[in-house]
């Protein structure tokens, strides 16, 4: 989304609207997401309940997930440092 | 999509629509975007888990797995959902 002065002119509730909206989107695709990855990882057969233990598969599923993207984020990051390369347009 | 024809009256006659009005179709849109999301990858999930070898007919047991597997979608749904959110709230917490 352009961040420059110049979309001042755009009603300033229609844009903090989009903002909100646009976090939500954006938690509500990473969930599909997440569920289909973790549905292949933990369901077995369905069954007339969801057993707990496939309920805290799906936790675990979750939360690992979130573990393995921001570890390779990290170590992309400091791979990108070392190597010096990119490293003035990966600081923030 | 005729259902959607609200798009040409809403706005009023001509010209601008008013925030309130965009806000609202933006909702909707979003709302059946989620629903279609959703239809597509459960179906696609429960065809994969239920049917085996495709026969002439749904049959009878087939449909049976396949309501199954709907609900217990929605509970994986559901699960991911509230341990994300959690996760969220976890990490905005310790920043």
């Amino acid at each position: 989304m352009a961040m420059d002065g110049k979309t001042a002119s755009a009603d300033p509730q229609l844009q903090q609207f989009i903002e909100i909206e646009s976090q939500k989107q954006k938690f509500q695709q990473l969930v599909h997401q997440m569920t289909e990855v973790c549905w292949e990882k933990c369901m077995d057969k369905p069954g007339p309940k969801l057993d707990s233990r496939t309920d805290v598969c799906f936790v675990n599923c979750v939360e690992r997930f979130i573990d393995t993207s921001q570890f390779i984020l990290n170590r992309l990051e400091q791979t990108q440092r070392s190597r010096g390369s990119f490293s003035d347009s990966m600081t923030d | 999509m005729d259902s959607f024809g609200s798009d040409f009256s809403a706005g009023g006659a001509g010209g601008k629509m008013d925030t309130g009005t965009i806000m609202e179709q933006v909702k909707v849109q979003i709302a059946v975007a989620n629903a279609q999301e959703l239809l597509q990858r459960m179906t696609d999930k429960c065809f994969k888990k239920c049917i085996g070898k495709p026969g002439s007919t749904l049959d009878n047991s087939e449909q049976k797995c396949i309501a199954m597997c709907m609900d217990r979608y929605m509970d994986a749904w559901n699960t991911v959902s509230r341990t994300y959110n959690s996760r969220l709230q976890k990490e905005r917490a310790r920043m």
